[in-house]
């Protein structure tokens, strides 16, 4: 399977209300090689789902650009919002092959595929079920085989695990870690869990408050299996939350 | 006792005692038949005239058919083009609402003058006073999906097509069906008016007739006739409704919400 790097080059953006112009991201700088996992940090309203919305091509930077290797931007990445959007009237297997049917590709062969995904991300049973009928982790899960279903190469993910409960989150973040080792795609994730960033990547960017600049781009050298009660994971975890505060002004 | 008893029971055991009364009250006063028919009066009459009021309730149905039909697609049409087009938006809207301050009872007579006795000013007349609940529930239902169900369609590379036909028409069909059944007894009201103003046949025009000849039970007859009518087009529409939004959780008839 074909994976993609981006560099991402000095994007900026400005949003216009009636009251003032409101700069959000100020010069984002940084590049995500091939099949490795990065996670954006940040306080929460810095500009993380703008940027994530830009480097997949819903919304256009001011200034600067995204490049991805295999040139157009919205076949080169697979969106999963913050918000649940999951489609009530679909059934499970409907909703994960949305993408198929938007590219027209023949039914018969994404159903196929989406079987065998169900069973790997242990929704085998679940085809004919409508959201509404899954838990907050399976409906997760399900928003995750639909983006792996879009058979893009890059995987843009808004807090995909921001709702759930911390058992429900850590289940799901150590069964993430699994999925993409075997499937290896290029994953940008968004987060403002540093644990979770620790645990997940190969590597971190720390953005600031508003207007958003990379305040720090920095590998995670933690051999995995990583163990999240690690001493070692625990003194990455207070350094970065550490960062994070400093770059809070005021109490 | 279980909800779906109840459910049934509890309105029929309320008509009858409402029923009840009115029986009571009629006999016991002695209120002549041509101000107020007892209950078992209009029933006596519902029966002898059955024939009579099927035939002028089966050119009602189809007037209310017809018009809620035409006021139905109507309405999601222009709901849709206002809501593709801003400039149908801010030209169409305000006039949508403000023909809505006309009221249908000054519009009927200028539709007979223009259309004559037969089926279709009736139908108009339930059509016009049909789409209305329709334009604004499928406004309303289109906006429904979040910006985040269409920033996922367009990260697809969905057309605006696809983006309606697969995320806004769907996500748009249970307050769709909320709009057409509020239609639906709109319906009955407009063909009924219709019949009011000019016509020759159906329930409207029997209620009228049997009025001026204060054939009081008639009248009650043909209404009680017209709200089965009424009954049976709703329900047809609920049977529609459950079968195309199945998916839809709780039931949408339950208390609260």
């Amino acid at each position: 399977m074909s994976v993609d790097s981006f560099r991402v080059e000095g994007v900026s953006k400005t949003f216009a209300t009636s009251a003032a112009a409101i700069r959000v991201l100020d010069g984002v700088s940084f590049s995500v090689n091939a099949a490795t996992w990065t996670t954006l940090v940040g306080p929460s309203g810095c500009g993380k789902t703008t940027l994530l919305k830009i480097i997949a091509g819903l919304d256009t930077p001011d200034a600067g650009h995204v490049a991805i290797d295999s040139g157009i931007k919205s076949w080169a990445t697979a969106y999963l919002p913050q918000d649940d959007t999951l489609l009530p009237w679909r059934t499970a297997l409907q909703n994960a092959v949305l993408a198929s049917e938007i590219d027209r590709r023949p039914p018969a062969d994404a159903q196929r595929e989406a079987v065998e995904l169900f069973e790997h991300f242990g929704l085998s049973g679940f085809e004919s079920s409508y959201p509404h009928q899954l838990s907050g982790g399976m409906r997760q899960r399900l928003a995750l085989i639909r983006a792996f279903l879009a058979h893009r190469n890059i995987l843009l993910l808004d807090e995909p695990l921001g709702a759930l409960d911390p058992l429900t989150r850590a289940t799901l973040q150590d069964w993430l870690i699994g999925v993409w080792s075997a499937l290896k795609k290029t994953v940008l994730l968004v987060t403002h869990d540093t644990e979770e960033a620790l645990l997940l990547s190969d590597r971190v960017l720390v953005l600031t408050e508003r207007p958003a600049r990379v305040q720090l781009d920095q590998a995670v050298d933690l051999a995995r299996p990583r163990d999240r009660s690690s001493q070692a994971l625990a003194s990455r975890k207070s350094e970065l939350l550490g960062l994070l505060m400093a770059g809070k002004e005021g109490p | 006792m279980s909800r779906r008893w109840t459910r049934w029971l509890a309105p029929v055991v309320l008509l009858l005692v409402l029923l009840a009364i009115w029986e009571i009250v009629a006999r016991g006063l002695h209120v002549p038949d041509f101000i107020l028919p007892a209950p078992s009066q209009i029933a006596v009459s519902f029966v002898e005239h059955f024939a009579e009021l099927a035939w002028h309730g089966g050119v009602t149905l189809l007037e209310m058919a017809l018009g809620l039909s035409i006021g139905t697609l109507g309405g999601i049409a222009l709901a849709i083009a206002v809501f593709y087009s801003s400039l149908l938006d801010k030209a169409l809207y305000p006039l949508i609402i403000g023909s809505q301050m006309i009221p249908v009872f000054a519009i009927a007579p200028i539709l007979i003058v223009w259309m004559g006795y037969g089926l279709w000013p009736k139908v108009t007349v339930a059509a016009l006073i049909s789409f209305f609940p329709l334009v604004v529930n499928v406004s309303d239902g289109l906006r429904e999906p979040s910006e985040g169900a269409v920033d996922l369609f367009r990260s697809m590379g969905a057309t605006r097509m696809q983006i309606f036909r697969k995320l806004r028409w769907p996500a748009c069909l249970p307050t769709l069906f909320s709009g057409l059944r509020v239609s639906t007894t709109l319906a009955v009201v407009g063909a009924t008016i219709g019949e009011w103003v000019g016509a020759h046949q159906g329930l409207g025009y029997l209620m009228l007739q049997s009025n001026a000849r204060l054939r009081m039970s008639l009248v009650f007859a043909a209404i009680v006739m017209l709200s089965l009518l009424g009954l049976l087009l709703f329900g047809a529409i609920r049977i529609i409704e459950r079968r195309v939004v199945h998916w839809r959780p709780a039931t949408s008839h339950s208390r609260g919400g």
